[in-house]
């Protein structure tokens, strides 16, 4: 591999990784969050015990993304220089307001939220973490925007070889971001749903399996109390509504990502036509939209890609909102693409030995063909599985089955696949453009650039390959230590999140939970700190 | 005129020191959970400090980094790309000290948090270490060429100033961590950080001198001279503060030292931002490295609302986290049975 070929890989890999975290400190934190508007309205124990164990995982997860975030921001100017060099002027902007106007808001006010339980008043408190929910979702349209910008450059013009922001508000409402954001949010909100439903599943289940909960005469659940801390009939309560929560959650969001994934696949088609033929591996014209293709899908030759099961006219649809309009194929595109674009790599050094190739317009069309179709089928799986366990649970609990509960935690995977899938669709989809043209007449027609022109000239393979391997072992070795905490955490239940309620009360009138009281006063100075590490 | 791109030189100034400022002590204090901290309750002590701020400490860094990719995206380019390894040594000291600080308390046993103790105190140093010596050579210059690229390999970048400006923010961070403590706890931990402060602030302080003193040889003017001499009168009075026990006093007028001791170099370097050290020519300025005007003057705006803002509500949690620390404010381990399992402990009905 060349240092082009790693620094790809490496870009790959760390943002993927990095997006496991973001989607579920997104969707999480806003869940927990309204759970603790509950608890703050209602004083009911089970939302604060909601909020205390979710919030626990949710810190748990939250450090990875912040611990994983930095290196997406070094890592354009240490292995893509060339690249930040030409686009700074434009794509700086979003990620410096990201870090100002966000990421500070998100940092800040979350430590106010782990450590002020008992420093600050309730409503403060309960504030704090939805500036913090609030923040990290400017922190995603920030992000976004700076995406966008690659997939659909606005707002500039080009002056002296780079592009030159003129018009900023053109930058911060491109169509592109703005479709992109409620998708992106939508599918962080999956991601939360199916995490509550499948773990709150395995509680519901442990529950019946120990004997806890029974099942009446009536068909209902009959909630039991054990001897053990945090295993009473407000325990029961918790799961219940965690697992309908996420259910419900896990159904909005998908019909959300599906309504904007439709908005998003109707710009793709003007915006980036050979990405849309692309996801179709669609080699000739048509309207069909394939649902499942054989043959070799990366080949440009029509006799390679048979169409098993195609449906006439949704492809059309996707792409236009009628069923009758032709999407042009990869191999009408190419010619197009090579009129506008050159048919090869300038002669320039900073192409380094591609200089002078044929460029290769089409997408790797086994990645885009199978990306586009993860993400709607994990995405669908999960809303389907939602469903089932809305229907299953209404007698209050879940089934005594243990495959089915096995199902619902292998589901918390689900979500996370489309989203990865989702992006590596999106990005490799791009390609070989790091900065994609922009069709439009209102666009810019020099503002592009080949992905094979934006790796840092400076840097040897080696450096890069050292840092391939680095960042990949320690995300690798991080994802087992975080894996292995959750789970402890997981199985440890409430209790494992609020030590106070194994603790027998000295004063049999002082209780570990507020009862019905709702939240209390700030407490008192002299305490032990209500949270430390 | 450049009046745009001086103020962005004078913003990314600000920021670094708001950043060496701020994540200076909670490195600091990470380096002295070895070698400082005696047991479990003191190194939890020292944790609990920094636990509810230092995350919103080190987006100061981001914030640098993303003003300098948006003001001045050749420097960015530029310097990232030439100190590729040791920013990777950094982000990797990052991953794990952030990382530690939230996994540490999570499983009750002695060998899991000796591990994470030694990542906070080897991250804080490597990290410190490493972001020194970037801003160092920012100042004294890379090997570049005419595109701005590195010449001479991925170890071109190491020079006596790498070290220099490594030891100088290592130092610092470790003094101002101790100043931090003697503010912020109470008890043997607040009396052993001042005993400390006095005794260490001459050797911890030599390499920031050194390197703004060199600076003033190869670029310096009166007036950053002058802040130089101020920066030495204000090392003298946070010694002199901390000797009678005033640690408020003392904290302030070390922050004062490194205010100082910031105008002095970033003053000097102005208005070369990343000198080559190949051809004087091919030195990035802030004129010919720096966005569009428009560009800054979209980011100034943006930087006059979110700036203040930021100081306000950093200031207020710095307010409501006012109170010491003690041993006394420890909560015992959090060890727990899950819930399953204590199921077969428990007795039977």
């Amino acid at each position: 591999m060349d240092a082009l070929e790693i620094a790809r890989w490496q870009f790959g890999i760390t943002t993927v990784y990095h997006f496991m975290m973001v989607p579920l400190t997104i969707g999480l934190g806003l869940v927990v969050a309204v759970m603790q508007t509950m608890w703050h309205r209602t004083g009911k124990p089970e939302y604060l015990r909601m909020t205390k164990f979710w919030g626990k995982l949710f810190l748990i997860n939250f450090i990875m993304g912040v611990a994983t975030g930095i290196v997406q921001e070094f890592q354009f100017g240490m292995a893509w220089s060339e690249y930040s060099r030409f686009v700074g002027d434009v794509f700086g902007a979003p990620l410096a307001m990201e870090a100002l106007l966000a990421f500070f808001v998100e940092s800040t006010f979350l430590g106010l939220w782990i450590f002020g339980w008992k420093q600050l008043k309730p409503g403060v408190h309960l504030a704090c973490l939805w500036i913090a929910v609030i923040g990290s979702v400017f922190s995603a349209y920030f992000i976004i925007v700076a995406n966008s910008w690659m997939q659909h450059p606005v707002g500039v013009e080009m002056i002296n070889g780079r592009p030159v922001m003129t018009d900023a508000w053109a930058v911060f409402t491109n169509n592109t971001a703005l479709v992109a954001v409620p998708h992106t949010i939508f599918g962080a909100l999956a991601v939360a749903g199916a995490f509550l439903l499948g773990i709150a599943w395995y509680h519901l289940w442990r529950r019946r399996h120990d004997g806890i909960d029974t099942i009446g005469a009536d068909g209902k659940v009959v909630p039991g109390e054990a001897a053990i801390p945090g295993r009473d009939r407000t325990d029961h309560a918790v799961w219940i509504r965690s697992l309908r929560i996420g259910a419900v959650v896990a159904m909005i969001s998908f019909a959300g990502t599906a309504i904007t994934g439709d908005l998003q696949g109707k710009l793709m088609f003007e915006q980036q036509p050979m990405k849309m033929a692309a996801a179709e591996a669609a080699c000739h014209d048509g309207t069909g939209f394939s649902i499942l293709s054989i043959g070799n899908v990366g080949s440009k030759n029509c006799d390679d890609i048979v169409a098993l099961i195609e449906v006439p006219g949704i492809l059309s649809f996707l792409a236009k909102g009628d069923f009758t309009t032709e999407v042009k194929g990869v191999n009408s595109l190419i010619d197009q693409y090579k009129a506008d674009y050159g048919t090869n790599l300038p002669d320039n050094p900073i192409y380094g030995e591609r200089a002078g190739q044929e460029i290769q317009y089409v997408p790797v069309m086994e990645v885009t063909y199978w990306g586009f179709r993860m993400m709607i089928g994990f995405g669908g799986l999960a809303a389907l599985a939602a469903l089932v366990a809305l229907w299953v649970t209404r007698s209050g609990t879940v089934p005594a089955s243990r495959g089915l509960m096995r199902l619902a935690v292998f589901g918390i995977l689900a979500p996370f696949g489309a989203n990865a899938a989702g992006w590596i669709f999106t990005e490799m989809g791009r390609q070989p453009f790091v900065v994609a043209p922009n069709p439009d007449p209102s666009g810019i027609d020099q503002v592009f650039m080949f992905t094979a022109a934006a790796v840092s000239p400076g840097v040897s393979a080696g450096e890069l390959m050292t840092s391939l391997v680095v960042l990949t072992a320690v995300y690798a070795v991080l994802l087992v230590v975080e894996v292995k905490l959750l789970v402890k955490y997981i199985r440890g239940g409430v209790v494992a999140a609020m030590p106070e309620l194994a603790h027998v009360p000295a004063d049999e009138n002082e209780d570990a939970t507020p009862k019905g009281g709702g939240p209390g006063k700030p407490g008192d100075a002299d305490d032990v700190l209500a949270f430390a590490y | 005129m450049d009046l745009l791109p001086t103020i962005w030189f004078i913003a990314i100034a600000v920021l670094w020191t708001g950043y060496l400022f701020l994540e200076g002590f909670d490195l600091g204090v990470g380096m002295l959970m070895k070698g400082f901290a005696r047991n479990n309750t003191e190194r939890r002590v020292l944790l609990n400090t920094i636990g509810p701020v230092w995350d919103g400490n080190e987006v100061w860094l981001l914030t640098a980094g993303g003003a300098t990719f948006a003001a001045f995206p050749l420097w960015y380019a530029s310097l990232f790309s030439a100190l590729y390894l040791p920013l990777l040594l950094v982000l990797v000291a990052l991953i794990f000290r952030a990382v530690s600080f939230e996994y540490r308390g999570k499983v009750d046993n002695p060998r899991w948090r000796a591990r994470w103790d030694w990542a906070i105190s080897l991250g804080s140093l490597v990290a410190a270490f490493g972001i020194g010596a970037a801003l160092g050579l920012t100042t004294t210059g890379l090997p570049l060429n005419a595109n701005g690229d590195r010449e001479g390999g991925p170890f071109a970048w190491f020079s006596a100033y790498a070290v220099l400006g490594g030891l100088a923010v290592v130092g610092f961070s470790l003094l101002h961590g101790l100043a931090f403590l003697a503010l912020k706890t109470d008890g043997d931990v607040r009396h052993r950080a001042r005993r400390w402060f006095v005794r260490l602030l001459p050797v911890l302080l030599l390499p920031i001198a050194g390197w703004a003193i060199s600076l003033q040889l190869l670029s310096g003017e009166v007036w950053t001279v002058l802040a130089v001499v101020a920066a030495v009168v204000a090392a003298v009075l946070a010694w002199n503060f901390a000797r009678t026990g005033a640690e408020g006093r003392a904290f302030l007028s070390l922050g004062a030292f490194l205010l100082l001791g910031s105008v002095s170099i970033f003053g000097a370097a102005f208005p070369v931002v990343l000198p080559s050290t190949l051809n004087p020519d091919f030195n990035l300025t802030i004129s010919n490295a720096s966005s569009s005007d428009y560009t800054l003057g979209l980011m100034s705006i943006v930087a006059c609302i979110g700036l203040p803002l930021v100081l306000a509500y950093q200031a207020w949690t710095y307010w409501v986290f006012r109170r010491r620390v003690s041993d006394a404010h420890i909560p015992e381990a959090h060890s727990f049975l899950p819930a399953i399992a204590a199921k077969a402990l428990a007795p039977k009905d």
